[in-house]
This record gives C-alpha cells, sequence and structure tokens, in this order.
C-alpha cells in the first residue's frame, strides 16, 4: 500500500537507469543517511563505535571487494585477508617512510600495492576453476603471512614483528575520536558503495557476469577471460587493501601479522556467502552479521540479568551463532539479501496478496 | 505445502528451543563465577576492576586457574577487608578467548563501566597489551603486564601507562641465559654450544629474540630460532629439526596448549626434559600434567609465585571457598597460574592502595591509580604482612623504571609437583638498560610521544 511504484512514470533513460529506481527507496535512502550522518553520532557511546561500528564499515568494504570477485566474477578466494594485510602494511610503510604524504593518497597507494599483488596471486584463475582456484589463493594467505612475518623491512625490524601507528592527520584535521572515525569511514564506505555499483552495473561488471555464468559462452560473445578475470582479482584487491590499512589504522592501531590470517579470509567469505553473493547490499548485511551479532549474543546473558559464567556465555555465543548460520542458510541459501528482496516484494503487495 | 513448511518451522524452533534450554540449564548448574550479577553497573564508592579473562578456546587451561586466582583475591580483599580502606571492589569479568580483537572489544565495553572508570588492565596476552598500549595514552587507564607485555615498556618516559611489573621477557630470557652459564661453569662456556628457541609464533614468542641475540653476540653461542604457529598443536616439524640439530639446551616459550604439546614432542623425539628451560607461562601444572611421567626433569622459570599454599591461601579458604564463592569451582587453587593471578590481584590492590595515601579513601580513576603504580613498594615486610611470603620478591617502582626489579628462580618438575631450586637469579640490567632505551626512543618516534620529564612531575 505505502510501498507502490504506481504513478512513477520513467520519462527518460536516466530516470530509468538510476541506481534507485523507486520514489520510497529514494526517500528511505536520504532518511537513512541523515540517520547515520546526523542522528547515530549523536546518540550513541564510545564502545558501539570502537566495537561495533568501526569494523562493521571497514570488514563492508573488505566484503564488497571480495563479493565483487567471488559474487560477480566467479572466481573464489580464500586469500583476501592476505590482501588486506598487504593494503596494511604498505600504508604502514607508506605513512613512515614518506610521511608528508595525505592519508587519503596512503590509502589509494596502499590499495593499488594490493592490486598489483592481487593480480599476480590472480594468475592462476586463467588455468583454474571452482575449488582448485581456492586452493590456489589459499597459497597467497600463507605466502604473504610468511612474508610479512619473516621479512623485517615491511614491519620496520620491529623486534616482535608488531607495528603500531600514530593517528592520522590530513589537511590539518586529526581523526582520532570514535565518531571522526566513524563519520570518516562512513564516507568512504559510501563512496566505495557507490563505486561498485556502478562498476558491476557497466560493461566491465556484464563481463565479470558473463563470466561467472559461462566462462566458454562469455569468450565467444567477445569477452576476453585475462583482462575480465584480473580486472576482478585487480579491482577486489584494491578494495581490501583499503580495507586492511584502514582496519591497521582506523581499528587495530597496533597488529601483528596474525591480525589477517586465514580466519579472516573464511570470516570474510562467510560473510557474502550469508549476506548474499553478487548483492553490494548483502555485503552490509553479512558484515553486520558476523561482526555485530556475535558480540551483541555474548552480552544478551547479562543485558537480561542471566547470571551465567562468562565462559558458558562464550559456549552460547558460538552455539547460537553457528544454528543462525545453518537457520539463514536453510531459508535461504541465497543469503539475507535476498531475503531483503522478498521482504520487498511482499511490502508491494501489502495488504492484500494474491 | 504450506502446511509441511509450517511444521518444519515449528520443528526447527522447537530443536533451538530445546538446544536453548538445556544450555541454560548447565550454566546454572555450572554457575561458576557470577560476574555478571555483581557489577551491571558498579554505583558510586566502588573501585572497579575488569577482569579480562579466556576460560574458553586453546588458552583456556593456563586461562582458568589464572582468573580464578585474580577473582578470588579482589573476593578475599572485601570479605576480610571490607574492600581497599572501606572502598568495596566490584568486578567484571569478560571473556578474550585470547583473541587481540575481542580484548580490545571487551576493553572498550568495560573501562568506563563505574563512574571513575576502569581502576587498570591486566591483558595477559600480549597481543591485547600491544593494541590496548595504543589506547591508554588518550584513555589514560594503566595496561599492567608483570611478566609480560613489551619488553621496552619498562621505559615509563615513553609508556606512561604500561606496568609491567616484576619481569619483562627480556629480563626473563636473560636470567635463563645466565642460569645455563652457570650450569655450564661460566658464560664464557657457552661458546659454540647450541641453544634453540621453540617459541609461539606471535609478539610473545619473538619479544626475547633481541635480547638472547645480544647475548649471542657476548657468548658465541648457536641460537636456533624455531617458531611454531598458534595454537601450537601442531609442532613436528619443529621437533623434527631438534632432533636433527640437537642443540644443548632449548628454551620453551609457549602458551596453551602449545606448552603440554612441546613436552609430549620432547618425549616423542628423545630430548631430554632435563634440558629444556621453560619462561614463566611455560612452567605451571596444567602444561606438564598433559605429558604425564615424561614431563619429569623439565624446567621453568618461576615467576613471583611458585606452586604451594601460604597464609593467603588460608584467608582465601576461610572467607571466599568456605562461603561457596569460589571463582571457576577452585580449579587450580594452590597451583601457579592460580597463585600468579593472585599476586597480580594483590599488587593492583597495594597500587590503588598506594594510591589512596595521595587522593585521599574513594574511588580513584585510573589515572590516579597510575601514581601508584609509579610509588610501588612492596618490601619484605609488606610482602609478608599480606600472606605472600615466599611468594614473590619485593618489587618498587618509579616514574622512570615501571617494572620495579626483577627476580625469579628456576623450578623443576618431579612427576607430581613443582620443586624449586634454592638461588634466585637476576638479570643484568646493564646490558637490558640500553636495549629499553633504544627500542622505547623508536616507539615513541613511530607513534609521535612527546616524553614524560619524571624530574618535574611531582610524587
Amino acid at each position: 500500500m505505502i510501498y507502490r511504484e504506481n504513478g512513477q512514470f520513467k520519462s527518460s533513460y536516466a530516470a530509468d537507469q538510476q541506481m534507485l529506481p523507486i520514489g520510497q527507496d529514494r526517500v528511505f535512502m536520504v532518511a537513512l543517511l541523515v540517520f547515520v550522518f546526523a542522528v547515530l553520532p549523536a546518540v550513541l557511546g564510545d564502545y558501539v563505535f570502537l566495537s561495533l561500528l568501526i569494523p562493521f564499515l571497514i570488514l563492508t568494504i573488505a566484503a564488497i571487494g571480495l563479493n565483487l570477485l567471488v559474487g560477480y566474477c566467479g572466481q573464489i578466494s580464500l586469500g583476501h585477508a592476505a590482501f588486506m594485510a598487504v593494503g596494511a602494511y604498505a600504508a604502514y610503510n607508506l605513512v613512515l617512510r614518506v610521511p608528508q604524504l595525505n592519508f587519503l593518497l596512503v590509502l589509494v597507494l596502499a590499495g593499488l600495492v594490493a592490486a598489483a599483488v592481487g593480480l599476480v596471486f590472480g594468475i592462476p584463475s586463467l588455468r583454474i576453476k571452482g575449488l582448485y582456484l581456492g586452493v590456489a589463493t589459499l597459497a597467497a594467505q600463507f605466502f604473504i603471512d610468511w612474508v610479512f612475518a619473516r621479512v623485517k623491512w615491511f614491519t620496520n625490524y620491529a623486534h616482535s614483528g608488531s607495528v603500531q601507528t600514530a593517528p592520522i592527520e590530513m589537511f590539518g584535521w586529526t581523526i582520532d575520536s570514535p565518531v571522526e572515525k566513524y563519520v570518516f569511514l562512513l564516507s568512504l564506505l559510501i563512496v566505495f558503495t557507490l563505486i561498485a555499483k556502478n562498476l558491476v552495473r557497466s560493461h566491465i561488471g556484464r563481463e565479470w557476469m558473463a563470466m561467472r555464468d559461462m566462462d566458454v559462452a562469455a569468450e565467444v560473445i567477445g569477452i576476453r577471460p585475462v583482462y575480465a578475470k584480473l580486472t576482478a582479482f585487480a579491482v577486489s584487491s584494491f578494495y581490501c587493501g583499503i580495507a586492511g590499512a584502514l582496519w591497521g589504522f582506523m581499528h587495530l592501531g597496533a597488529w601483528e601479522p596474525l591480525a589477517f590470517n586465514l580466519t579472516l579470509s573464511l570470516n570474510l567469505l562467510f560473510m557474502i556467502i550469508i549476506g548474499g553473493m553478487g548483492s553490494v547490499l548483502g555485503c552490509y548485511f553479512g558484515a553486520a552479521f558476523i561482526v555485530v551479532l556475535p558480540i551483541v549474543l555474548n552480552q544478551v546473558p547479562a543485558w537480561i540479568g542471566f547470571p551465567i559464567s562468562t565462559a558458558m556465555a562464550s559456549h552460547l555465543e558460538f552455539m547460537i551463532f553457528g544454528a543462525l548460520i545453518v537457520f539463514f542458510l536453510v531459508v535461504e541459501p541465497n543469503g539475507l539479501a535476498r531475503l531483503w528482496a522478498i521482504g520487498k516484494e511482499k511490502l508491494r503487495l501489502w495488504p492484500f496478496p494474491h | 505445502m504450506r502446511h509441511q513448511v509450517g511444521v518444519k518451522y515449528t520443528v526447527l524452533a522447537a530443536l533451538l528451543a530445546a538446544v536453548f534450554g538445556s544450555t541454560a540449564l548447565q550454566a546454572q548448574d555450572k554457575a561458576g563465577v557470577p560476574a555478571q550479577k555483581k557489577a551491571a553497573s558498579a554505583p558510586a564508592g566502588e573501585q572497579f576492576f575488569p577482569v579480562l579473562s579466556y576460560r574458553t578456546g586453546a588458552y583456556a587451561p593456563n586461562g582458568v586457574p589464572f582468573a580464578n586466582g585474580y577473582v578470588d583475591y579482589l573476593k578475599l580483599v572485601n570479605a576480610r577487608d571490607g574492600g581497599i580502606n572501606g572502598i568495596k571492589i566490584t568486578f567484571e569479568e569478560c571473556e578474550t578467548g585470547y583473541a587481540t580483537d575481542r580484548g580490545v572489544e571487551c576493553y572498550e565495553r568495560l573501562k568506563g563501566k563505574s563512574p571513575t572508570g576502569a581502576t587498570l588492565f591486566h591483558p595477559l596476552s600480549t597481543g591485547i597489551t600491544f593494541a590496548l598500549t595504543d589506547k591508554s595514552f588518550t584513555d589514560k587507564i594503566p595496561i599492567i603486564t608483570p611478566g609480560y607485555g613489551r619488553a621496552d615498556s619498562m621505559d615509563g618516559t615513553v609508556f606512561a601507562w604500561n606496568f609491567p611489573l616484576g619481569g619483562t621477557y627480556w629480563t626473563s630470557s636473560d636470567m635463563l641465559v645466565q642460569h645455563i652459564g652457570k650450569k655450564e661453569g661460566g658464560l664464557d662456556k657457552l661458546k659454540g654450544k647450541k641453544i634453540a628457541l621453540v617459541y609461539h609464533d606471535s609478539p610473545y614468542g619473538k619479544e626475547p629474540i633481541p635480547l638472547l641475540q645480544e647475548r649471542q653476540k657476548m657468548h658465541g653461542f648457536e641460537l636456533l630460532l624455531l617458531p611454531v604457529t598458534h595454537p601450537g598443536v601442531e609442532q613436528k616439524a619443529t621437533w623434527l629439526q631438534i632432533r636433527q640439530q640437537r642443540p644443548d639446551y632449548v628454551l620453551l616459550w609457549g602458551w596453551g596448549v602449545m606448552n603440554s604439546t612441546s613436552i609430549k614432542e620432547a618425549v616423542a623425539t628423545g630430548y631430554p626434559r632435563e634440558k629444556m628451560y621453560g619462561v614463566w607461562w611455560s612452567g605451571a601444572e596444567p602444561d606438564v600434567t598433559p605429558a604425564g611421567e615424561g614431563a619429569k626433569g623439565y624446567n621453568a622459570l618461576t615467576f613471583l609465585a611458585p606452586a604451594g599454599q601460604g597464609a593467603v591461601h588460608k584467608d582465601i579458604l576461610k572467607f571466599v571457598h568456605a562461603k561457596g564463592e569460589a571463582a571457576g569451582n577452585k580449579e587450580g587453587f594452590g597451583e601457579v597460574l592460580y597463585n600468579r593471578g593472585m599476586t597480580n590481584a594483590m599488587m593492583s590492590v597495594e597500587a590503588v592502595k598506594r594510591a589512596q595515601i595521595r587522593y585521599g579513601k574513594k574511588p580513584l580513576k585510573g589515572e590516579e591509580v597510575r601514581w601508584g603504580l609509579e610509588n610501588l613498594a612492596i618490601d619484605a615486610a609488606a610482602i609478608k604482612r599480606l600472606g605472600f611470603e615466599g611468594f614473590m620478591a619485593p618489587i618498587s617502582t618509579s616514574c622512570v623504571d615501571h617494572e620495579g626489579g626483577s627476580a625469579a628462580q628456576i623450578h623443576t618438575w618431579d612427576g607430581s609437583k613443582w620443586v624449586v631450586e634454592p638461588g634466585m637469579l637476576q638479570p643484568d640490567m646493564s646490558i637490558i638498560k640500553p636495549m629499553i632505551r633504544a627500542s622505547a626512543e623508536k616507539y615513541a618516534a613511530e607513534k609521535k610521544i612527546v616524553k614524560r620529564d619524571c624530574a618535574k612531575e611531582t610524587s
């Protein structure tokens, strides 16, 4: 009744191709932006920003990156935390060795370094597919872990292999309070979401999807697999590189190679599987599910005044979290984004379903 | 069709409910630490101690007794003394699972829990310590890392909020090298000897390496560095190397299941346990008991507290355990790590007491507690008065020296208990001090920290 596009006529191609074709969606989006930019910083405490929202925002960028590769181009990767590590250490070294660089430039350069590394590790994708490719990207994970743990130059000869960063300053603005970090990351996330959204609607995105759906057919109609697959690897690693740099500088502040281990790679993969493959919106849902839910679950017993030991709360967290993953995948194998779409579909018919 | 779907959901919901219900029941049975109950919100007039612990995961065998000791002592101070000079202690546990990200999350969760905020933090993980050190400069809450953390953080002019009370990995590795030198009949006899370091491949395990390399240059022994990946249950390759290289001594820098696995591998490889020396985190009951008889002869450093029971244990039995308030079902009572947790709690409480002399008998902020930590002096008489005789060496801190001196003994597992070898070991600070200074300077430069001028601060 409320959510219905009756009477909204498109009279130009531009209107037909816009990102949010339905008027109500645009209103919702504006309201959402006002809410996240103006209302949330005013009402939430530091804890929510530091422990929930900041990791959520950063990992959403990483999840979008991985989704471009896995969801849109159909190339599995088990090594994306490694590309995050490349971005983080590239940014660390840039800030350390060329201190006059602006942080935004550092971010882009770190992303480019990660993209270059991603390109190299994407080469096997030209010959192998599916699970075999997954195993090949696993090599990236282990190799890059090893490099940062053993080659001392990357960590500036820190004796424990742990590096630390100074607060970020750019244009005379020191980003150190949780709210500032949140606003900065949110703006970055919006920019990267827009880029990703437009990439997948452009000819590059269509090439990726053609490769995903059937590579032989794509080749027959004139899509070069080398170009399509390697651009996907490069763009995806670029995103992850930037996310990695942000993860190090904005979230951790001090980190060791372990911060970017296989667990993080798998978590990224879970995010896009649970959120929805081939959906940018799904990355948001997936990241929220993986990052925020366990922490919330862990505190629920305390909130409802149910006195249990911390160990039991921790065990419960794992069990319920696991059960929820199974539940959502059983209900909707295409992820939370698909559930969202179904919900919207139902809302259009409400209150008179056929 | 519709009907079937409905049935499916009901079954699923019922299953979920059953799972949840049964675990909830279990939880009530086992309610080891009713921490949340106590500290949902600490009212004014109470000193709030956050407790970062790990009772789950690969490091739980070591995390549980430590947390129990820590919590039991806090409860004892409340039950026996009525708090710290009348200020009741409140505390809340948070499970980190030894993971850095969850540790940081716990820190953020607990740092502002009471009107005066968290008193101080014991991260109980070197990785978490590194991450929290970064935050300490803005949050102004002391980070206490007795026997772990960053070695260079004993320099209080740069690391204004870190307190590696009573020892670091540089002092501990120095003591171990000295002890081995003594066994060989002098440090000069180490020339040409082969010493292997089997270490947890994380900041924790890598910390002692610079000191060992320094000592290697001085004495000319050969140093083999053998990393073990987290969590350390897979060490076949490492011990194969030991079998091939046959080092004269093995230093073990492990934690959690890694320790017991190492000892079991040593048994399987036939490496003499008498030649193995663990750091103080590799020398507790959970490390040796899984290896059974095989662990006999294994040595490790003691830190502050060896195993055993003293006057303070009697108090804990009387005031805490007798009332059925023991943390975690009394697990590990009187064991090495339990005693260490207890001693850590004691040092924290003493720091608050010290700070109360300056700031008055009221709940104190982290910033005020730092003064207490910087002016902490626990001498032999105080140790005796507190019931810790034989469980710790005296420490005395200052604005510059956040370690307060370090001393330890070697203890050996005889198959059923730890036997302490008489004779205190002391690190050679003339080697360590310049290294600390260099490392701290580098940190200050990287982080753009302005050094404190201790001479100007009133004490």
